[in-house]
């Protein structure tokens, strides 16, 4: 009886052991596999058109769903705003919490939430596949590197796209509510865009925004290729590489906004 | 997918292109870039028994125009006054004897420091001092001062 408890103990602790050893081991393949990507970057870029397909495929595909997102989240955003500003009579504020909100924070996030699902996914899709039908292995029997040749590409299409699709949902969101906001409601136009001048900021707000998307496509670029490349090459290895690239991109992106909000605002208040 | 390179380079240098406009739209239409770098500025420095709820970059403005920003907020540890960097743009210049005092824009609005100029005929130079400076009206303060004030009235009657 209690050596089976004992046994049963020992067990459970041997595999959260192994378990947390593989974790740390997988950890430490990725940073390696992320110096090897970097590396073979040079080689990738001689050819400069393998990455603007790739930029075409990541960032202007996922064009769409970034505008049609921004534009609602901004009109979700100044209904909402304006009905807790107005109740302090500060409803000429509505065009700076938009502005705010969209450009430090939902901007970078929002659109890299999207960015993983819609161009994560496929970047490890379609490595996973390729390792899956042994075209990785082709490729290294004629001496072509992989990593320059499929992987660094995908990562910098999805690093270069990322700050653009940003900037662009931001941009629309900030649209969105001038139309709900200045147009539907009425707020006078002076006071939104005024507002909004005077309180947000290029350095410390835009500037930032636009490291956060960046830290956040690199982050996203990164996880995708890795788990393409590291799936298991079969059907069912491709399709749960496909759903981590999702979960761990989007953990990724809140972690990392977390920590770099830290840095960049605290100091404001 | 059969895309020709011609095709393909068309729609990523209009994506990029695009994503380079909304920057550029963020920065002149969302933020300041126009009023930013453009006027680099001189610094004053202002001391104050109390500075209430002012914060960094809360404006400077006199006679209602925004004239810069806070800079900087510390504490001086021998006088135990806060001493308050102003960043004013270039292009204004204030007397020698301006009042700075710290304002409330509403009951709810932004704390702001007011610049009141006097009439001396000489204008601060870079990296000087306000002398006359007001502190912020602590909305607490002044309630207990009133009720202490109603209190000694009723009692001396």
């Amino acid at each position: 009886m209690l050596s089976a408890v004992v046994t049963g103990l020992a067990e459970s602790l041997r595999r959260l052991g192994s378990g947390a050893i593989a974790a740390i081991g997988r950890l430490g393949y990725a940073a390696r596999f992320f110096v090897a990507v970097i590396y073979e970057s040079p080689a990738a870029f001689a050819r400069l058109h393998l990455t603007v397909r790739e930029i075409y495929f990541s960032g202007v595909l996922s064009l769409i769903i970034i505008l049609v997102s921004g534009l609602f989240v901004g009109m979700v955003l100044a209904l909402q705003g304006y009905d807790v500003l107005q109740r302090y009579g500060a409803d000429e504020s509505l065009g700076v919490l938009v502005a705010l909100s969209l450009v430090r924070e939902l901007g970078p996030v929002v659109a890299g939430l999207l960015f993983a699902s819609r161009a994560g996914s496929a970047i490890t899709a379609e490595i996973g596949l390729m390792k899956a039908t042994e075209q990785l292995s082709a490729m290294e029997m004629m001496a072509v590197d992989p990593l320059a040749r499929v992987v660094a590409p995908r990562f910098w299409g999805g690093v270069i796209s990322m700050p653009f699709l940003a900037a662009l949902f931001s941009t629309l969101g900030v649209f969105g509510a001038y139309l709900v906001g200045v147009r539907l409601i009425g707020i006078d136009p002076g006071a939104f865009w005024g507002n909004m001048q005077a309180g947000v900021d290029f350095r410390f707000d835009i500037v930032n925004g636009v490291i956060k998307s960046a830290v956040f496509g690199t982050a996203v670029s990164l996880i995708a290729v890795f788990e393409g490349f590291d799936a298991k090459p079969t059907a069912e290895g491709v399709s749960s590489a496909t759903t981590r690239t999702v979960v761990e991109s989007s953990l990724a992106i809140l972690a990392l906004d977390f920590v770099l909000t830290v840095f960049m605002f605290r100091g404001l208040t | 997918m059969n895309l020709n390179r011609s095709t393909l380079d068309l729609w990523v240098g209009a994506f990029v292109a695009m994503g380079i406009g909304a920057i550029l739209f963020l920065a002149l239409k969302v933020g300041n870039l126009v009023n930013w770098g453009s006027t680099p500025g001189y610094r004053l420095e202002a001391r104050f028994d109390n500075i209430g709820g002012l914060k960094l970059r809360a404006p400077v403005k006199a006679a209602g125009v925004v004239v810069g920003r806070v800079e900087r907020i510390k504490l001086d540890p021998a006088t135990y006054q806060a001493v308050v960097t102003l960043k004013v743009d270039h292009g204004y210049e204030f007397t020698t004897d301006t009042i700075a005092s710290i304002l409330t824009s509403g009951l709810l609005g932004e704390v702001y420091i007011g610049l009141d100029p006097g009439g001396d005929p000489k204008m601060l130079a870079d990296g000087t001092r306000l002398t006359k400076t007001q502190s912020a009206v602590i909305l607490e303060k002044l309630i207990g001062q009133f009720l202490v004030d109603k209190a000694a009235n009723t009692g001396g009657k």
